[in-house]
């Protein structure tokens, strides 16, 4: 994926139960989505602690997004009930300190949703690629 | 000495930043800062900025050195450039004087290059203080606010800085900006020099004696039951310590930044729960022992291994900035058993 | 200036240590000048008589204390709560954080604190501070006496009281007055209508005066974690410095989210930051943010409250639709 020359880095926090196997059943339908989508696999989507998702922003990530099994189908009842909540909360906080808002989401995606998830990347990388590089969020350390 | 009217003082920033990076304690709405100077800038008349000028030379984070990484290989990377030549102006008396206390730690053997070099390319124009604040000690431990350190000395009046060349490196400053002074006999310096010193006399905390503390105290104050009381509502936050222009603590890290390690230093704070911790952990257990460390070191430890300076320089900052409003003044004259230390 | 006096709370925390209800109080000692005043712990009413301060100066909260000194002693001890600390204290209690049964409250009726930053900022060497009934006068080494207007030298967080109803207490001293909340997201908003680029830039200046003294960590009654992820070296987040802009952002945004639901806004970090960063408008977003996300919640106003970051309801809104990043949106 690139827009304007530029090719982002995205990590995907993916839920063990649906999201991870949603990216499986997209690679075995053969349904293209960027490489530069580092997958991240974590039993739930809740185990993403805000902390994870500045470190990969700090890590050289352009964007970060986290998939989950859809409200009311999480494996653990009501883990993903949490992370949308403290999304919420963190991405508006983000988007107070003036970071660029398209650089996170949070999507569900479940085993079954194959195509759901090559789409999902594709549009999640495009629009950041049009951002281009995360200059808000970088950690002038870790460039290379 | 010499003096510039102050309505020529903007060209002689300009002259000086010519030749040699210019900082000036500038005013904010948060209180006054250095600033590398540049066109309109205007000298604050604040007494203390609100970070001390021990930045400069040693700064709160620095990188030491660098490794990188390639499969099997690493590569160690000596980052240290020779620094460029710099001005400091209008530092007050203590700040100049925590200059002292900080070259006994940085410049005795082995002598730290990254501050020595910072030290060697710097020039300190320090400015004498009209009007010393409620909080100021400095004269407890023998600083004169009226007749500051530094490579060239000014005192203000209301309409001219006169300013007196102490050092070779403070002659070359006066050099260089010889167009915009005029030589003088200096005695409307030395009659504001008097004001000062007469306003000093006068202030709450002029009385306030070290005299009890020192070289060799150790045992007298060190199981004292007053640290008890004195540090029951410390935070351990690290204020005092980052506002103060004589504490010297340092942690060194390895920062990984996933292609390679940085290797740097930054402040630390004896307040700080990790504060020297090694692989036994942290020897000082307690907030009160950390908050005894802090005014062991400044009263009797540094004093003993310094020929009796002391490292505090009554600047005041920890007094206008600690959250609990804890500082060494309470502690001297708790410990000192006396109304004045 | 405040309604009670001095006196009354010396008579009747005198009062308490003599008939044997508490055996030590906690209260705002005098200090070096009129401001340097330092929470401290009374033992007899000697003491009391001789150090303790209670006026506009006294804006210290001492819930957070009690995590510590609370279990520390045989008896109970005695604290001292202004409107905001009781909301401390409620959300303390809320987190089992120290034993009720150990601390006898005293409500106090606040008229507001002033910061003495503001007064020291237009005076030059402050001697002293008086308060009248409509100026607070400010005594200068040089330049004679200052008047203030009290509104211009209050508090941030007392312009913006949200509460002046002491909501845990034993006994009170002074008329309770009543909450309202309404005037304190003003700030905030003005930060919201700006664009993207404007907000940055605001909070790159705010943030870089950041000297990581963590003093906003340590004083926040919320933040009682036994050992914060920020002083672990096993974290991986530990850092004593902020070595570049991004460690600034980071350790602000996570201070600020981790006591999201928790926090009660009183104000306790922005008083004690020495760089005048205006942490409040942090935890204020979250505040605001769980309001119209989640229904108006106050944190500590009732013990036993479920904070919102540790709740859900099935028909919460989608993070794409109310920050409107996600397809959702």
């Amino acid at each position: 994926m690139q827009v304007n020359g530029y090719k982002p880095l995205i990590v995907a926090f993916c839920c063990n139960w649906c999201s991870y196997a949603g990216a499986d059943l997209a690679g075995n339908n053969r349904l293209a989505y960027p490489a530069d989508v580092k997958i991240i696999r974590v039993p739930c989507s809740c185990r993403v602690n805000p902390m994870f998702i500045l470190r990969a922003f700090q890590r050289g990530a352009d964007g970060v997004i986290i998939c989950g099994c859809h409200p009311g189908d999480c494996h653990y009842t009501s883990g993903n009930y949490y992370t949308r909540r403290r999304m919420a909360l963190l991405f508006s906080m983000l988007d107070y300190l003036g970071i660029e808002k398209e650089r996170t989401r949070v999507e569900w995606v479940s085993a079954a949703e194959g195509a759901k998830f090559a789409a999902t990347m594709n549009d999640f990388a495009e629009k950041v690629a049009a951002l281009g590089e995360n200059k808000r969020l970088e950690d002038l350390r870790c460039k290379k | 000495m010499v003096k510039v009217l102050l309505d020529k003082l903007d060209g002689l920033f300009a002259a000086i930043a010519q030749k040699e990076t210019l900082y000036i304690p500038i005013d904010t709405p948060t209180g006054a800062k250095y600033e590398k100077w540049s066109d309109g800038m205007k000298m604050s008349d604040a007494l203390n900025t609100v970070r001390s000028p021990k930045d400069f030379f040693f700064p709160q984070t620095e990188n030491l050195m660098e490794f990188k990484t390639e499969g099997k290989k690493i590569e160690i990377i000596d980052i240290r450039r020779e620094n460029e030549d710099f001005v400091l102006f209008g530092v007050k008396g203590c700040d100049v004087a925590s200059f002292d206390v900080l070259d006994k730690v940085f410049l005795a053997e082995p002598v730290d290059s990254f501050y020595k070099n910072r030290r060697e390319h710097a020039t300190v124009v320090s400015l004498a203080c009209n009007r010393p604040h409620e909080t100021c000690f400095c004269g407890t431990f023998g600083i004169d606010a009226s007749a500051p350190g530094g490579d060239v000395v000014c005192i203000k009046t209301d309409d001219a800085l006169f300013m007196d060349a102490k050092t070779e490196k403070g002659e070359k400053l006066l050099s260089l900006i010889s167009e915009f002074t005029e030589s003088t006999d200096g005695k409307e310096a030395a009659d504001t020099a008097g004001v000062i010193r007469e306003r000093l006399k006068k202030l709450p905390l002029s009385s306030l004696s070290a005299e009890a503390f020192g070289d060799g105290k150790t045992s007298k104050f060190f199981d004292a039951p007053e640290w008890k009381e004195l540090s029951q509502t410390c935070l351990g936050c690290g204020t005092c310590t980052f506002v103060c222009p004589t504490c010297q603590c340092y942690d060194i890290k390895d920062f990984n930044t996933g292609h390679g390690v940085k290797r740097f230093r930054c402040w630390d704070s004896c307040m700080y729960s990790d504060f020297t911790k090694m692989s036994a952990g942290q020897p000082r257990l307690t907030q009160l022992e950390r908050f005894r460390q802090r005014f062991m070191h400044k009263l009797v430890y540094f004093p003993t291994n310094n020929n009796g300076m002391f490292s505090c320089v009554g600047c005041g900052r920890c007094i206008n900035k600690c959250p609990i409003q804890m500082n060494i003044v309470k502690v001297m004259k708790k410990l000192g058993g006396t109304e004045n230390g | 200036m405040q309604k009670i006096k001095r006196e009354a709370l010396i008579s009747r925390a005198s009062e308490l240590l003599k008939n044997g209800t508490v055996d030590r109080v906690f209260g705002w000692k005098r200090g070096e000048f009129d401001y340097d005043i330092t929470p401290a712990l009374f033992h007899s009413a000697d003491e009391l008589e001789k150090d303790f301060v209670w006026g506009s100066l006294c804006g210290a909260n001492f819930s957070k204390y009690l995590v510590k000194e609370a279990a520390a002693g045989e008896g109970k001890v005695l604290v001292f709560l202004k409107p905001c600390d009781s909301y401390s204290f409620n959300q303390l209690l809320t987190e089992h954080r120290f034993p009720r049964d150990k601390v006898y409250a005293v409500g106090v009726e606040c008229a507001g604190m002033l910061d003495a930053a503001k007064i020291k900022a237009a005076a030059d060497g402050l001697s002293a501070i008086r308060e009248t009934e409509n100026s607070v006068i400010a005594e200068t080494l040089y330049d004679g006496d200052i008047e203030f207007k009290p509104d211009d030298v209050l508090a941030e967080r007392c312009l913006n009281c949200k509460s002046k109803k002491v909501v845990a207490f034993d006994e009170m001293l002074g008329e309770n007055g009543e909450a309202d909340a309404s005037a304190r997201f003003d700030e905030v908003e003005k930060l919201e209508k700006m664009t993207p680029d404007e907000r940055y830039a605001f909070w790159q200046n705010e943030l870089s005066r950041c000297i990581r003294c963590n003093a906003c960590r340590d004083v926040c009654p919320a933040c009682t974690c036994e050992k914060c992820v920020f002083d672990n070296p096993e974290s991986g987040a530990e850092n004593k410095a902020a070595a570049d802009s991004f460690e600034e952002k980071m350790f602000h945004i996570i201070r600020a989210f981790h006591v999201a639901g928790r926090c009660t806004d009183c104000g306790e970090c922005s008083r004690v930051c020495p760089q005048h960063i205006p942490l409040h408008l942090l935890n204020r977003k979250f505040i605001k943010d769980i309001d119209a996300f989640y229904g108006d919640y106050q944190a500590g106003e009732e013990v036993g409250m479920r904070a919102p970051v540790v709740n859900y309801t099935q028909n919460d809104p989608e993070p794409g639709d109310v920050v409107g990043g996600g397809a959702n949106g």
